[in-house]
């Protein structure tokens, strides 16, 4: 069967599958709709987070992103599932004792002030939104080609889905359908990659395979791998730096951080039954999360030898234009693929240099979809993983999008501005803040800041910078008062939006940078997706002085921090 | 709250951050020491095609981040019992 037709057909077959979940499972009540009744399985629990956590960040864009950074992206792999580690000992256990809704509500309690949840609040809503950017620039790559149209229109036809599958069902239909997604999702991720190793080395597991020698030879994959990048001008593979050590030592601390901060990850911990459930969750959730996470540094390394090994079967012996592969000229037609014949001769050079380089734009985030295409994978293989792109963008966009619409129509319409609305207008209020979140979020994915990965950074270095150091200390310090929190919170997340606005402009739209040219990376050479950490110190330091200098805090609050450091005596999340 | 006195409360407490800390120095150490800070000194050494300090970097921490969570749930389940706070 054609590749085109099968695409349809499982696409087709998988969304059907959640759209009949969702129907199935759809929210009643206004607290079923954020929480689900707070009674599912750790196992389970643990499943739906990995889907709702492993976005087109992960599973479309990171190989990619990997696949040109060598070693230099290892900070996405440790930073992405180190923050699981913390999760679990420092925020899930407590947050899930505590037992409300949402993260801004937690704030706004501990530290006994409104305005500390209304910041809560908006540096949340800052937080989601760059992230839904990285997953429109994801849903919009793989819509472009699969539907073999420009990525603007395939933007456009993802913002759709997007707005119809989260509006549809609450968090409830999405924990089961996020279950299904995950089964999907991994799936299309592991299949194409056993392929791939087998085929490269002739062992079955990638994490393995790519630390083998290639099929039929003593070389070990990774030394070819190394030489044959080096050959075309390029850093060597297992050792180019991300800029630099610091630059990397920070890059991964704000993505771990970041990780623990982000408010749809830790609304996830609030739906167990137990605080011990809520530590175990975060565990089954990383096993889950791992087994992409080991698979994609071998895709990521697998793609980029198979890609080289396609242009440039042998040195000096570059492949004809016009002998292209079918991938070579579908990936034109969303205009995220571009050559250009510089020296006439009709043929592909690819190499490190500008001048000669004729592979003129190669976008990172297709890397992952064209794959199995370039290693001439079976067609059905091809369609799963155009399926499973598609889950993880959408799963997490509508995680995302459910933690947007519950801090604005929860904390911050019911909780602040107008106290006595009724459930249906909350639900309804809600439901239009979905709304304007995907169109603003779609707007600026036409012109994202960054691949989808990179994007997506952003975001968790802006979680990191005010969400984690408020939560954590609100745990672990009973001397943190509302004002040192409050102000903590601002200077982190000015500092980080700052230096981020002063590289890629203004709410991320391009030449508005406002200080005119300084030279990039100027802060120690830290890029701005690394800056999180950065606005993390700075939060930390500054709450600690303006509390140090302020009144403590009442004693009730004091005794709340006692409260939610024991297990015993939990209730199940609660209506108030 | 269940604890018989302040000071089961205040050991309780005690042990459970520096169980915390001990598992976040290991943490700590095999994704910035392993995987960035000493990762040239490391890449001398090589673990079949892996390079010892690549391979932390992009396998073995990922790995022993799952133990870590695995050993502190099964840690604190351990300790909740001991102080009589559990939920069962």
């Amino acid at each position: 069967m054609e590749l085109q037709t099968l695409t349809y057909i499982v696409v087709g077959m998988t969304f059907a599958l959640y759209i009949g979940i969702a129907i199935w499972a759809r929210a009643g009540s206004t607290k079923e709709f954020y929480i689900a009744g707070g009674g599912i399985h750790p196992v389970a629990n643990g499943m739906a987070t990995a889907a709702d956590w492993m976005s087109a960040a992960s599973f479309i864009s990171m190989a990619g992103l990997i696949a040109f950074m060598g070693y230099g992206g290892s900070v996405f792999l440790m930073g992405w599932t180190g923050g699981f580690v913390v999760l679990a000992m420092l925020l899930a256990p407590y947050l899930r004792k505590y037992g409300k809704f949402t993260v801004p509500e937690f704030i706004g309690d501990r530290f006994y002030s409104r305005t500390a949840r209304i910041v809560a609040v908006v540096c949340l809503i800052i937080c989601s939104v760059t992230y839904v950017i990285g997953q429109m620039k994801g849903i919009g790559v793989a819509f472009s080609r699969f539907l073999e149209v420009s990525y603007d229109i395939g933007l456009v036809i993802g913002m759709c889905i997007v707005f119809f599958y989260a509006v549809l069902g609450g968090m409830k239909g999405i924990t089961y359908t996020q279950i299904a997604q995950y089964c999907v999702l991994i799936l299309a991720y592991t299949i194409p990659a056993i392929f791939i190793s087998l085929n490269l080395t002739g062992n079955p597991f990638p994490q393995l395979g790519f630390g083998s020698t290639l099929a039929g030879s003593e070389v070990y994959l990774l030394d070819r791998l190394d030489q044959v990048v080096t050959e075309l001008g390029f850093m060597e593979y297992t050792t180019s730096v991300r800029l630099s050590t610091v630059n990397m030592f920070a890059y991964t601390l704000s993505l771990m951080i970041g990780t623990a901060g982000l408010p749809h990850v830790i609304i996830r911990f609030f739906t167990v039954p137990k605080v011990k459930d809520a530590r175990s969750s975060a565990g089954w959730a990383l096993v889950f999360i791992s087994i992409l996470y080991t698979t994609a540094p071998a895709v990521a390394g697998m793609a980029r030898l198979n890609m080289i090994n396609t242009i440039e079967p042998a040195q000096g012996e570059n492949l004809v234009y016009d002998e292209r592969p079918q991938w070579f000229k579908n990936w034109e037609k969303t205009g995220l693929l571009k050559f250009e014949d510089k020296n006439g001769d009709g043929k592909i050079q690819y190499t490190a240099s500008k001048e000669t380089n004729e592979m003129v734009k190669v976008d990172r985030d297709i890397m992952v979809l064209a794959n199995p295409e370039i290693a001439q994978l079976p067609n059905w293989v091809i369609a799963l993983v155009a399926a499973g792109g598609l889950a993880a963008a959408l799963s997490t966009a509508a995680g995302l999008l459910l933690a947007i619409a519950s801090s604005i129509s929860h904390d911050l319409l019911k909780g602040v501005l107008m106290p006595h609305i009724t459930e249906k207008q909350e639900l309804r209020a809600s439901r239009i803040a979905m709304a304007g979140a995907i169109a603003v979020a779609g707007y600026l994915g036409f012109n994202p800041p960054d691949f989808a990965a990179g994007t997506v950074a952003l975001a968790f270095g802006l979680a990191a910078s005010s969400i984690f150091p408020a939560l954590m200390m609100g745990i672990f310090s009973k001397r943190i008062n509302k004002e040192g929190a409050i102000a903590g919170m601002i200077a982190g997340i000015t500092v980080t939006l700052l230096y981020v606005f002063q590289h890629k402009g203004v709410m991320f739209v391009a030449d508005t940078s406002f200080l005119g040219d300084m030279s990039p990376n100027w802060f120690f050479g830290i890029e701005p997706n690394a800056f999180g950490a950065i606005g993390a110190v700075v939060n930390f330091t500054v709450a600690f002085f303006v509390s140090r200098v302020t009144q403590a805090p009442p004693q009730d609050i004091q005794d709340l921090v006692e409260h939610i450091r024991v297990p015993c005596g939990v209730e199940s999340a609660q209506d108030h | 709250m269940a604890f018989k006195s302040q000071d089961d409360a205040k050991a309780y407490w005690k042990e459970n951050v520096s169980l915390m800390i001990k598992l976040l120095v290991v943490w700590f150490a095999v994704s910035f020491g392993c995987g960035i800070l000493l990762v040239d000194v490391l890449n001398t050494i090589q673990l079949g095609g892996y390079k010892l300090g690549f391979w932390f970097a992009q396998q073995g921490s990922i790995y022993t981040f799952v133990i870590l969570i695995f050993v502190y749930t099964n840690k604190m389940a351990a300790l909740d019992r001991k102080y009589g706070v559990d939920e069962e």
